[in-house]
């Protein structure tokens, strides 16, 4: 093999295990079920944008209501995770704090929400748990990594006898204050995405409506959602002012909505009952249950970890693509400032779109394949990571005399963002599988698909076997990539 | 600042448990979203205020996203009452001890599934299933369906010997019976199982473009939807409550409401009437 005799072995390290990556996803390609099903999916699609354009807000009365919903969970959620988020910071030292931290935010917000509509069903606190669980799982663990690098200095200058409660406020907290605040408003946005997406399971956030007109193809209807969606992110820094916060939080427990009433009984019943895997409950005991356990794994949790790999791996490299092309457009080093807007859109729309909205968009277009999931995928992923590297080659400064167009691109940028860029990339592989397995439950064979199957079946024992398999391979993948991360001496500040 | 955060959410939170726990003696009654979900509030609001006439007590519907939801509302006694499927009837009553089929659609003792196609895929009207059908695209509806799941798969099973992913080279799951209709009639899949009823009431409301998509074979009969109330109701409501429900369902007359199902009228209904169903799901896996 050829070798550059300047190139230092990190660089190389990297580029070997791109090239791996990209290896895999080829070979996982050529095993997956990629294709178009649709006889005319062009058609489906104008019709989809001619819907965008013509949308129409007045059809469905509920809609304003579903508006007010999706922040009212979003608020209640993500503030009750910060808050247990932040205490669990505080002792994420603890090795179970650790683990339990990584187990409930290895599992999708959906499936936290098929889990409490089985017991709470139509309750406000379904809706509130799914968002915060997860959420607190995530918060714990980048507020302990914003927490440790703050700088021991000012805490060294207390006075001897300082509590450690003082020393924390006056501390440690004034140092990370900026970035603590940062990331919880960055949440807040994610949790405005999670709480539209749990109307798809029957709460009544957006995507209820969204996922209501879509499959009947109201597609005015479905692009008023998806516009409404739109500008409630794209307004944030409008309507979420630091003084208004606290009035956010206090009001929004009253906008949840009423539901149903909750029976503690129906709570019991699931614990003790409902997730007892069959044959011990019915008494049978163990020569019941290992046929049962088998025909679980064989035939429902092999394939969906199967597919779910395969569809993860395309997926994270696709995304990569994506950002690779992406980032320019939003570049200083490129284009001119009409361009560049037009860029800052695409990506705004890229990334505030939901994966599951988009896959389920692209799933009615184009037919039921692996296709549809990849480009989701890559294009929520890639608008993310794209944005960030976009943002990061506008603070590198060239030589006046440098190359312009392709040879800039090629030899004066990548190489200064590829360790970001893998970083980024490295960095929400977890967060790809997660969503890739809750693809799933739109029908595309991963482990969300059979998991729904089972909740569908009533059988709850084979959907939590199923739910914790899922989150199992979440956490290997997640330990597989801060592994690789720290090989490869890859820094990254977390991102949603 | 940080404690006023957590000042905040202590008082968020008191008032979410206050607000949640307000809740009065209300009937609720639930029915499984097989089609025009956007429209499912409008569809049963008139129902819910006809049965609040008839009853005299506070009655309200809910929607719900799956079958396998309004089964689980309806076992944990979220809802009282609620118009099922075969299929989530007979999984609905074997989960809650004591619950009964109360009535039926006229139509329902002999329903129907009928498997329809796209012009394209070049199949035509047969006598029963051949092997013209292998390794086309095939959609059922939802995955807890009665006329979309249940029935297709078992005659397809009973003709080819076969699971049906075998048989087919691609199997989906649309959701719900107008879908399923339009994934035929676009091309996305060349053969779909659709509830003859819908399909029906579609072709009626000229929503469906026949020369696209026709059916190409009916199923025998077989039992389909039903109401179906908790036994637990008169206890809550009064003596004679579950009679005084089957009253005012037997004698829905007004043709507008009876549209909104689709049905002619409603007869009555016992937990019998299900029993082969009962035993074509356990066949198939699909009840404990």
């Amino acid at each position: 093999m050829l070798r550059w005799p300047n190139v230092p072995m990190s660089h190389s390290r990297t580029a070997r295990t791109s090239l791996m990556f990209v290896a895999v996803a080829l070979a996982c390609l050529a095993v997956s079920d990629i294709a178009i099903t649709t006889s005319n999916p062009w058609k489906d699609l104008l019709q989809f944008f001619l819907g965008v354009v013509t949308p129409d807000f007045f059809s469905s009365e509920g809609l304003a209501t579903a508006l007010l919903r999706t922040v009212a969970f979003a608020f209640v959620g993500v503030t009750i995770g910060a808050l247990s988020g932040f205490l669990l910071a505080l002792v994420y030292r603890i090795r179970i704090v650790r683990t339990f931290c990584a187990f409930i935010r290895a599992i999708h917000e959906l499936f936290w929400a098929l889990i409490f509509l089985q017991f709470f069903g139509f309750h406000p606190l379904t809706g509130v748990l799914a968002i915060a669980i997860p959420y607190a799982g995530i918060f714990a663990k980048v507020y302990s990594e914003i927490l440790d690098q703050v700088d021991p200095e000012p805490r060294n200058l207390l006075p001897v006898r300082t509590g450690v409660f003082s020393a924390f406020i006056y501390a440690r907290i004034p140092d990370c204050w900026e970035q603590i605040r940062t990331y919880t408003s960055y949440r807040l946005e994610c949790g405005l995405r999670s709480s539209a997406i749990l109307g798809f399971v029957g709460l009544p956030t957006l995507g209820f409506y969204l996922e209501s007109s879509f499959s009947q193809g109201f597609y005015s209807e479905a692009g008023a959602v998806l516009i409404l969606f739109y500008v409630l992110i794209a307004t944030i820094p409008l309507w979420v002012r630091p003084k208004l916060l606290p009035l956010y939080v206090i009001a929004s427990p009253f906008f949840l909505g009423d539901g149903m009433p909750i029976i503690w009984g129906n709570v019991k019943r699931f614990f003790t009952e409902d997730i007892v895997p069959a044959p011990l409950r019915t008494g049978y005991g163990s020569e019941e249950f290992w046929p049962w356990i088998t025909d679980l794994v064989v035939n429902q949790a092999l394939p969906g970890i199967w597919n779910t790999l395969v569809l993860t791996q395309i997926a994270l490299v696709a995304t990569g693509l994506v950002t690779l092309l992406a980032f320019p457009l939003i570049s200083r080093h490129f284009g001119n400032r009409v361009s560049r807007t037009g860029g800052h859109v695409l990506l705004v729309i890229a990334r505030s779109t939901p994966e599951y909205i988009l896959a389920y968009i692209l799933l009615q277009l184009w037919g039921p394949s692996m296709l549809p999931a990849v480009v989701a995928l890559a294009l929520h992923n890639g608008g993310i990571i794209g944005h960030l590297i976009g943002r990061q080659t506008n603070g590198i400064r060239l030589r006046p005399d440098a190359p312009k167009g392709v040879l800039r691109y090629g030899y004066e940028l990548i190489p200064r963002v590829y360790p970001s860029f893998l970083a980024f990339l490295f960095y929400r592989w977890e967060i790809i599988m997660r969503e890739t397995a809750i693809l799933g439950i739109l029908g595309i064979y991963t482990l969300g698909f059979y998991v729904d199957s089972a909740i569908q079946n009533i059988q709850f024992d084979k959907a939590i076997i199923l739910i914790l398999i899922t989150a199992m391979l979440n956490i290997g993948i997640d330990s597989l990539s801060r592994r690789i991360r720290s090989r490869l001496a890859l820094q990254t500040m977390p991102t949603c | 600042m940080l404690k006023k955060i957590i000042g905040l959410a202590t008082v968020a939170a008191a008032t979410a448990c206050f607000a949640f726990s307000a809740a009065a003696e209300t009937f609720v009654f639930t029915a499984i979203p097989d089609q025009d979900e956007t429209k499912l509030v409008e569809r049963f609001g008139a129902v819910e205020e006809y049965l609040e006439e008839q009853l005299g007590v506070e009655v309200r519907y809910i929607p719900v996203k799956s079958y396998a939801a309004a089964v689980s509302a309806f076992r944990n006694n979220q809802v009282q009452l609620a118009w099922f499927g075969g299929l989530s009837g007979v999984q609905a009553r074997r989960l809650v001890p004591g619950s009964e089929a109360i009535a039926q659609g006229v139509e329902d003792p002999d329903f129907q599934t009928f498997f329809i196609a796209n012009h394209e895929s070049g199949l035509e009207r047969m006598a029963e299933l051949t092997d013209e059908l292998r390794g086309k695209t095939f959609t059922f509806g939802s995955k807890g369906s009665t006329s979309g799941r249940l029935m297709p798969e078992f005659y397809i099973r009973e003709a080819f010997g076969e699971a049906p992913d075998e048989v087919f080279s691609r199997v989906g799951f649309s959701g719900n019976h107008t879908r399923t209709i339009r994934l035929v009639e676009a091309g996305t899949y060349d053969i779909g199982a659709v509830n003859y009823k819908v399909w029906e009431s579609q072709v009626k409301e000229n929503a469906v473009d026949t020369n696209k998509v026709q059916v190409i074979w009916e199923t025998p009969y077989y039992a389909d939807y039903q109401w179906t109330i908790r036994g637990d109701v008169d206890e809550r409501f009064g003596d004679g409550f579950k009679e005084r429900v089957t009253q005012a369902l037997l004698n829905m007359d007004d043709p507008e409401l009876l549209e909104r199902f689709p049905r002619k009228g409603f007869i009555p209904a016992s937990n019998e009437d299900y029993d082969a169903i009962e035993d074509t799901a356990e066949s198939l896996g699909l009840v404990n």
